[in-house]
């Protein structure tokens, strides 16, 4: 018992320390006070204005760009991974063993390194840095956690349906579409998901490969806004935010895996 | 088309945007300004005091983090892989929580933290700031090795006369070392190579080997930085050789989602 007792004690002082830091900036997300751990009274207005654009406007688009550049890395990678997994189970021998390399090259590397190598391609080939370098090198480090997610589930699949379909007289398009994708799908949305947050998570290779065009992720800006100083106001609301909304995720993914367990 | 052909478009964007960008680094930093031949950036850094004390500095700060989470790691991820200690699973929600927000907002959220108790920002805020950024990657890969061990090896040498304590040293402790490794390196790596973050905690009084890399390239260094790279390249790939490879497929990849 008392035992139990301490371990739970130690458990929640460990939790409660982790969480400080988020939540005073929780609490002091509802104050206007330019500095924070400074009161002046109950206020919603850094909320009010991260959405009206009362902030300078380079915070919103910082937060457009992440999402753009997000979403279209994500949506790229779990089409070429996708495509790279299927084929990648029918390679053997020395030649599977180098593309498993190289695919595991990405995830084992240091953001740095990635970034810096990435930077020294881009200026060498003489490629301007922007949208299209940043994009690119998202893909990079995220096809490979596509290619892990789909490749189990084809292994578990049974090889035959795919053959049939073609002994059947359907096209390899019409295979892949109708067969493949619908047997992969879970693989594929869970390699996507997995990409847009690696995505909006990246600061270093960002960093890196993003140029001196103006361009800023919310990261990349966040960095900057923290080197000058102070911390605009209101990135206190958007930390909140963003910490309510991964909260209530991983509490939803959770549920329905308890619940997909129950029912096995 | 036959299948096996499809990985190959994946193959040649392989080669060109993960192998090439390293080969390329590697041959920069055996390059002098012209491009020819020379082994001058390492002759530079060796005789660099600054460099090389940066350097060790920031091997010992990634020693310091890594055994503050193992110590303080451990213990939370055998509790909550113990059934008969923790019987929720919100606890192990709220230690996986962070690792899905930015790094960077941590970093803000610890410096909030020590600006909101008055404490000096230093080298105490940084080793904080890493413990408090990398422990939950010390207690997920531990957590996961000791869920799946199998319990009757703990049954069976309490039968057997066993006492706690040797029953935690001769079964449990062995039985998690994979998970042990993987949590290891899951924080040595990122402590070794983060930049940023240092100079966001100690307002720029303490520098890191990353964040030495990172102003010499902006400073077009490209050379030197590329050694440094090099440098940084060899010491993860020789930590990651005392962690097999089994290891980080099971923790690593699986199971994050």
């Amino acid at each position: 018992m008392i035992k139990k007792m301490l371990a739970q004690a130690y458990i929640w002082l460990l939790l409660i320390i982790l969480y400080a830091p988020i939540i005073i900036i929780a609490i002091f997300s509802f104050t206007n006070s330019k500095v924070l751990g400074n009161w002046t009274g109950f206020s919603t207005d850094l909320y009010v204005n991260l959405f009206t654009g009362g902030v300078n406007n380079s915070l919103i688009r910082a937060i457009q760009s992440t999402l753009f550049i997000a979403v279209v890395a994500a949506t790229i990678s779990t089409f070429l991974g996708t495509v790279a997994a299927i084929g990648i189970t029918k390679w053997h021998g020395t030649k599977k063993k180098i593309i498993t390399f190289l695919n595991d090259i990405p995830m084992l590397n240091p953001d740095i390194i990635t970034g810096i190598s990435l930077f020294i391609l881009f200026v060498a080939v003489g490629l301007s840095q922007g949208y299209t370098t940043v994009i690119l090198s998202h893909i990079a480090f995220c096809t490979p956690y596509v290619v892990l997610s789909v490749m189990p589930r084809l292994t578990q699949m049974n090889p035959n349906i795919y053959e049939a379909a073609l002994d059947l007289g359907a096209t390899p398009w019409q295979a892949f579409r109708k067969v493949l994708i619908p047997e992969l799908k879970g693989g594929m949305v869970s390699g996507w998901i997995l990409s847009l947050t690696l995505s909006i998570d990246d600061f270093a290779v960002t960093l890196f490969t993003k140029g001196n065009e103006g361009l800023e992720t919310l990261s990349t800006y966040i960095y900057a806004d923290a080197r000058k100083g102070g911390l605009t106001p209101e990135l206190r609301a958007l930390m909140t935010i963003i910490f309510v909304t991964v909260l209530v995720l991983l509490i939803i993914i959770n549920i329905r895996a308890n619940k997909a367990a129950k029912k096995n | 088309m036959r299948r096996s052909n499809w990985a190959i478009p994946y193959f040649i964007f392989l080669l060109l945007f993960v192998l090439l960008p390293l080969v390329m680094v590697a041959i920069y930093a055996f390059q002098d300004n012209s491009g020819a031949f020379t082994f001058d950036q390492f002759v530079k850094f060796a005789n660099e005091p600054e460099s090389i004390n940066t350097f060790t500095y920031s091997l010992e700060i990634a020693m310091i983090t890594t055994v503050l989470c193992l110590l303080l790691g451990y213990p939370a991820a055998w509790i909550l892989s113990n059934k008969e200690l923790n019987k929720s699973s919100v606890a192990i929600i709220l230690f996986i929580l962070p690792m899905w927000i930015n790094m960077l907002i941590r970093t803000l959220a610890t410096v909030a933290l020590f600006d909101f108790a008055r404490l000096p920002l230093g080298e105490g805020a940084l080793i904080f700031g890493m413990v408090y950024n990398f422990l939950p990657f010390m207690i997920y890969p531990i957590y996961n090795t000791m869920q799946k061990m199998d319990h009757s090896y703990v049954e069976a040498a309490q039968d057997l006369g066993a006492t706690p304590l040797q029953v935690f040293r001769k079964v449990t402790l062995p039985l998690s070392m994979p998970g042990v490794g993987s949590g290891v390196l899951m924080v040595f790596m990122p402590t070794i190579s983060t930049f940023a973050i240092s100079e966001l905690l100690t307002m720029n009084k303490v520098k890191l080997f990353g964040t030495t890399i990172q102003e010499n390239i902006n400073n077009g260094l490209w050379n030197y930085g590329s050694c440094l790279a090099l440098i940084m390249l060899v010491i993860i790939g020789v930590s990651q050789m005392f962690v097999s490879q089994d290891d980080l497929d099971s923790d690593e990849k699986g199971g994050l989602i």
